[in-house]
């Protein structure tokens, strides 16, 4: 009797563990498939989001996440295989590369945007353009006066983006090729924010995102180049980088990580990258 | 239909009154004797709402506990890493640099220069607003008058930022000399009259005993002639002054004084209200005019409360972020020469709000507990200001009591 009762009880426990394994297991094995994990640059984090929201919404039931841990720390998560796409604004390094094909993870390369920096000034500047070694010069406080590039006998008002954002990293890349800027720059928190302190200062120099050029500032050509979609996308203009998803393989096509991979290519992607203030490197008008 | 309703809600009502009247009076002698379980339940109960309330206040004691303990933890893996020198003595700012510098003196002098010069700017207007607002109004003034004051604190610290980021930073950089200039007679002007008549009334008779109503005037109006005429001089100089960059130490000392000001204002005249009636009195019945009373009665008397609201004030600005963030340049320099407050400066709060982004979390590098050193830093100089203005405040209360 009381045996019986023990049995019982025994096997409506295993029926049940079992009905929950069994759920447990079909669950994940279905959220595998629809999961897209994308972690890495914080500059190239926000199309990444982007993409992600209007992802979600074509594809309802696929779940996309995106971290923004730094490019590193992207290529890390791909070679160590918890992440599907790296978000990079850097090409990968020949380290890391090596680390990657140990592992049998082979690093392949989309360029879902380009970055361009456009230099500006006060509207009423009438320097029109500098090389990057002036710029450079200006950022490192060794020119102070805009009368020594060519301007009027005014200060300098020397503007950055704060060292934590991708602007800074990219200007820092290509501008000031790892050389220290001066103690007296300010820093402000946004793109918007250099736009409005360029507006309102005379004698400001500030680097913003060429989406973010309208006609309250001037951009200065660099080295003689006009910033433009044009001559970021033909490679002329030097303040400019092309911005990454790595994925381990070409993603097989029709699967969800080729089509988010693929989404810079159609036309509500190339507004999304507009949008955010990139360059796309597709042209539909 | 309308009468039969009336009826019987009259008669319900007296019905009622009368119930609860006995109702009362039953409840009444048997709180007197409760029975046993009555009694057990009734301890339990208040026991329950005691611990209830209790554990309330320990979770907010608690959390200020174990935020302190956080930060510091947190503060720590720096200085074993990097060490205290560098930090406290280098002016040096690169973070992001490879290897990185954390010399954060010009941050620490930049945090002390536009906390100072709020100070500056709010303590005289607050301490003479605070005289004006106990001793000189009329009563139903003060009452219109003080919550005006009170909404500045209640304006989101962020709207401060936006004001001097879009409207007083250009403002500085094209009109800077007139502005400074124009500021300087509209506080100087006044402060100086205030402090000629005052002064004037103190100084005649001793300077000039023989006619002492005659003595008043003419003191008085030298000295007002002496303050405007320095105060018009100080202005002329300052207009020909071009300011380059209107994120600067000014302009934030200048808002931060403002966002201070209800503080000093508020604190310093409950002090002043805090003097006795009867001190005002006597010293009236002494013969002493209104200036000498307020000048050297009621301040002195107050004079501890009054500095721990410079003390507050001098807090509230200190750990204010949004505004320092938005409006102060944000660079890691110490101006030149070192009272340029034409120069942007970066503080302590702005650093840790600027660099303290998600990818520095990750990393967990010198970077990120840099600025929890900092962190500790603001946290030390804020409790000990705190300390320092609670003793006094204490010491002031003592003393009142004692007189």
């Amino acid at each position: 009797m009381e045996r019986e009762r023990i049995a019982v009880r025994i096997g409506w426990t295993s029926l049940a563990g079992a009905v929950l394994v069994a759920a447990v297991l079909s669950r994940t094995s279905a959220a595998e498939d629809k999961k897209i994990v994308v972690d890495g640059s914080t500059t190239v984090g926000p199309i990444a989001k982007a993409f992600a929201e209007h992802f979600m919404q074509q594809n309802p039931g696929v779940k996309v996440t995106v971290a923004e841990s730094g490019s590193g720390n992207g290529a890390k998560s791909l070679i160590n295989g918890t992440c599907d796409v790296a978000n990079m604004s850097r090409f990968m390094k020949k380290e890391e590369f090596k680390a990657a094909t140990e592992r049998d993870v082979f690093p392949v390369a989309h360029v879902v945007a380009l970055d361009g920096l456009a230099v500006v000034v006060h509207p009423s500047n009438p320097v029109k353009e500098l090389t990057r070694a002036q710029v450079a010069d200006i950022y490192m406080g060794k020119i102070t006066n805009w009368k020594e590039v060519g301007g009027p006998d005014a200060k300098i008002v020397v503007v950055s983006r704060d060292t934590n954002s991708g602007t800074y990293e990219a200007f820092e890349d290509l501008v000031m090729k790892k050389q220290k800027m001066a103690e007296g720059v300010e820093y402000v928190g946004s793109n918007g924010a250099v736009r409005q302190r360029v507006q309102t200062t005379p004698g400001a120099i500030g680097y913003v995102g060429l989406g973010f050029v309208d006609e309250t500032i001037k951009a200065l050509k660099i080295d003689g180049v006009e910033p433009s979609k044009d001559t970021v996308r033909s490679g002329r203009y030097p303040v400019a980088r092309p911005l990454f998803m790595f994925t381990n393989g070409y993603p097989k096509p029709g699967s969800h990580v080729h089509s988010f991979v693929t989404l810079h290519m159609t036309k509500k992607g190339q507004e999304m990258v507009e949008a955010i203030g990139f360059i796309p490197v597709t042209d539909y008008k | 239909m309308t009468v039969e309703q009336v009826e019987p809600r009259t008669g319900g009502k007296a019905g009622r009154t009368t119930a609860t009247g006995a109702g009362k009076d039953i409840r009444a002698r048997r709180g007197l004797l409760l029975g046993r379980h009555a009694a057990f339940r009734r301890r339990l109960f208040s026991w329950a709402g005691r611990s209830i309330l209790f554990l309330v206040t320990a979770a907010s004691a608690s959390a200020v506990m174990f935020i302190f303990f956080y930060v510091v933890k947190e503060a720590i893996p720096f200085f074993l890493q990097c060490g205290v020198s560098e930090f406290l003595l280098s002016t040096r700012w690169y973070p992001s640099r490879e290897p990185p510098e954390f010399g954060a003196l010009a941050i620490f002098f930049g945090s002390a220069m536009v906390s100072l010069g709020a100070a500056l700017f709010a303590v005289p207007v607050g301490v003479a607003a605070a005289v004006c607002l106990s001793d000189i109004l009329p009563f139903k003034v003060r009452q219109a008058i003080k919550p005006a004051i009170e909404i500045l604190a209640a304006i989101p610290s962020v709207a401060y930022g936006f004001f001097a980021l879009v409207v007083f930073a250009p403002l500085l950089q094209e009109q800077g000399g007139k502005v400074l200039a124009a500021a300087t007679l509209l506080l100087l002007v006044p402060l100086a009259i205030l402090a000629s008549l005052a002064a004037g009334g103190m100084a005649a008779p001793r300077l000039l005993p023989g006619n002492p109503r005659f003595g008043r005037y003419a003191l008085t109006a030298a000295f007002a002639a002496a303050g405007v005429g320095a105060a018009w001089w100080l202005s002329g100089s300052l207009a020909k002054i071009e300011i380059s960059s209107g994120t600067n130490a000014l302009n934030v000392s200048i808002i931060l004084g403002i966002m201070a000001l209800p503080t000093v204002i508020s604190v310093s005249e409950d002090a002043l209200q805090a003097v006795g009636r009867e001190l005002r009195e006597a010293s009236y019945a002494l013969g002493a005019t209104r200036a000498e009373t307020i000048i050297r009665v009621v301040m002195p008397a107050a004079a501890s409360g009054i500095l721990a609201a410079v003390l507050m004030g001098f807090m509230r600005a200190i750990g204010e972020t949004m505004v320092v963030w938005m409006a102060s340049g944000n660079s890691a320099k110490i101006p030149s020469p070192f009272y340029n407050y034409l120069e942007p400066v970066r503080t302590l709060t702005a650093t840790i709000a600027g660099d303290m982004g998600e990818a520095d979390h990750v990393t967990g590098s010198a970077r990120y507990h840099v600025l929890f050193a900092m962190a500790a830093s603001l946290l030390a100089i804020s409790l000990a200001c705190n300390a320092a203005s609670e003793w006094i405040a204490r010491r002031a209360r003592r003393k009142m009591a004692g007189e």
